[in-house]
């Protein structure tokens, strides 16, 4: 439970709890005293990491999110161009083989601004909360959102940019988040209307996929841009209200990406590549706090950690299907 | 940059701090700019879907899918671009270019809704209450100036499309397809889905008098039971036989009066902001 407590508060903004060496188990402070003072294994991780700079390791895990990312949105395109009803709607809402599905974030603009449920938003909503319950909350951002692997290309080239001096990483408080959220749960109430849907990129790249482009896709540009030139993932990383709301969602999700501190040779791999590098804070050289854990609510499940480590420290998790097995 | 001092960790902290303030602003600050089409009144005019609750209603309600759009069999529904602000995203019919001609028969844009920002106590055209026609340019009508009508509605490129039952019950065909010749011009009152169901139910109701000598049984509101819109004789005293369109109680405002007329501007036009002041109760 209070690792719950400690996902969600980091989730919120905060920096993740440093555990003081004395809290720790005895068995973790020796493995991490044993890595400050092994020399030939440090070493050895130097020499792995220039062999492995030399031949870069294919993204699988990737490549097969992308193809998922995409094949969910082109069904959004297919069902309606081809009329084949599998599913219908846009990503703020829709129907998949007729069963009501309702993002949450935009529901949830929907019921403060309207003051009203009906029966059939209830059952969208709460269809969509169990989905991502059991498939990892924040998998949502990575899988399946479109503005995600828009921002993902963006981040490639910022990155490029970065590298040669001509793009900035401009860094911000991660409570703007939280702020964020609150900001246009309060404007939906108190306007009545559901303010955040007209800048939400995920809600216009998904309708502009299915029912046209618009003038409102310069503002997702825009958003780019920001992005490319003076902050890496921006958005996704300080102000997405929707990413907030399903990182809630998976906070108590089976599913996980799972830490093994014997495994790991601290190298920071994982963090470079991660979207949300605070949850894997765990990773730093004496922090973990055990010899076995979990990754933070806020983590999307992109696995690209997964893929970047190159001792098997992390792995995918599915909680209780063991047990199943 | 490499020449400014490094910072301490805590002056880093408030810098960060700081750009969030700054970044919840400018994020709330730009998704307010939206409001300015809303104030302008801009989306008053917007004819929208059936069912459609009050403006503001509506678009607290509305959850921007889409699936009105794709239920349409004429896709008359279009969505709104950022310029509608708060709008956004938000089903209207342009009935100029293509109007709801109720060929769906269920309303499935109001079933489609999972919102209910289209109320589904509605389920029949005839409790539709989107609007009212109006004839906004008498002197101009063919029938008042004693024309009649001969060929393309809407001219040979018109892309707008209406279910004629008597070719093809199940698929709405193009306009430009079904060219007319009247010796009167009263396409406003002869397309009117309104009347045509009137017509049809009259029609289907006598055919069971006369095979069974039975009364049919009607769902409330299944057969429209007012008209909507009907040509009353005018005299000019110079023995030239003159018709002149008038908007009656049953009227919707589906909008196919608006499509379907050959003069250019259209003679008669959606008023969609009328209905919602004498409101009918359905957009509550």
């Amino acid at each position: 439970m209070s690792g719950v407590i400690e996902s969600i508060r980091v989730l919120l903004g905060a920096d993740p709890r440093r555990v003081p060496k004395k809290e720790m188990p005895e068995e973790v402070r020796k493995l991490h005293e044993h890595k400050f003072s092994d020399k030939e294994r440090i070493e050895n991780i130097r020499i792995e990491l220039a062999h492995k700079k030399r031949k870069q390791m294919p993204e699988k895990k990737r490549r097969l999110r992308w193809a998922v990312l995409l094949a969910v949105n082109l069904l959004f395109v297919l069902s309606y161009h081809l009329d084949i009803q599998l599913l219908e709607g846009a990503l703020t809402a829709s129907r998949f083989m007729g069963f009501h599905m309702a993002d949450l974030n935009s529901a949830l603009q929907v019921m403060l601004a309207f003051k009203h449920v009906v029966i059939n938003l209830l059952i969208g909503t709460t269809t969509v909360f169990v989905l991502w319950w059991l498939l990892g909350g924040r998998t949502f951002c990575s899988w399946v959102c479109p503005y995600h692997l828009l921002a993902e290309w963006a981040e490639m080239l910022h990155l490029k940019l970065k590298e040669k001096g001509l793009a900035r990483d401009i860094q911000f408080d991660r409570r703007a988040r939280a702020w964020i959220w609150l900001v246009f749960v309060i404007l939906a109430l108190v306007t009545g209307y559901t303010v955040f849907e007209t800048i939400s990129p995920t809600g216009i790249v998904s309708r502009a996929l299915i029912y046209g482009p618009g003038i409102a896709l310069v503002w997702v540009g825009l958003l780019l841009l920001f992005e490319i030139f003076f902050s890496r993932r921006a958005w996704c990383r300080y102000a997405c209200p929707i990413g907030l709301t399903y990182g809630i969602v998976g906070a108590t999700s089976p599913f996980r990406v799972h830490y093994k501190l014997e495994n790991c040779y601290h190298e920071g791999e994982c963090r470079k590549v991660c979207l949300v590098p605070h949850v894997l804070d765990l990773t730093i050289k004496g922090r973990s706090p055990a010899l076995e854990a979990d990754v933070g609510a806020d983590c999307t499940r992109c696995l690209r950690c997964v893929d970047a480590c190159p001792t098997g420290a992390l792995t995918i998790k599915y909680k209780g299907l063991d047990k199943l097995m | 940059m490499s020449k400014k001092p490094r910072l301490t960790p805590k002056q880093r902290a408030r810098r960060k701090f700081l750009n969030a303030i700054g970044l919840t602003a400018g994020v709330a600050g730009i998704s307010l700019l939206g409001f300015v089409p809303v104030m302008a009144k801009k989306l008053d005019s917007r004819l929208r879907p059936p069912g459609a609750l009050r403006e503001e209603k509506f678009l607290a309600a509305c959850i921007k899918c889409g699936q009105c759009v794709q239920v349409c069999p004429v896709e008359a529904i279009k969505l709104a671009d950022l310029t509608d602000g708060f709008g956004m995203g938000t089903p209207h019919i342009e009935p100029r270019e293509q109007a709801c001609d109720f060929s769906c028969d269920g309303l499935q844009c109001v079933l489609a809704c999972p919102t209910g920002a289209l109320i589904h106590e509605i389920a029949f055209p005839s409790q539709v209450d989107a609007g009212v026609a109006k004839v906004v340019a008498p002197a101009k009508c063919l029938a008042v100036q004693g024309k009649g009508f001969k060929g393309q509605a809407r001219g040979p490129g018109f892309e707008g499309k209406l279910r004629y039952s008597e070719i093809d019950r199940w698929h709405p065909i193009k306009v430009a397809d079904h060219p007319y010749d009247l010796e009167l011009c009263d396409l406003c009152v002869r397309q009117c889905p309104i009347e045509l169901q009137i017509t049809q139910c009259a029609q289907e109701d006598e055919k069971k008098r006369e095979q069974m000598g039975l009364v049919a049984k009607r769902q409330p509101g299944e057969c429209p039971p007012k008209h909507a819109i009907a040509l009353k004789p005018i005299d000019n005293g110079d023995g030239v036989r003159r018709m002149m369109p008038e908007i009656l109680e049953g009227c919707v405002g589906c909008g196919v009066c608006e499509m379907i007329c050959p003069v250019e501007p259209a003679v008669i036009v959606i008023d969609s902001s009328q209905s919602r002041e004498k409101s009918r109760g359905m957009r509550a």
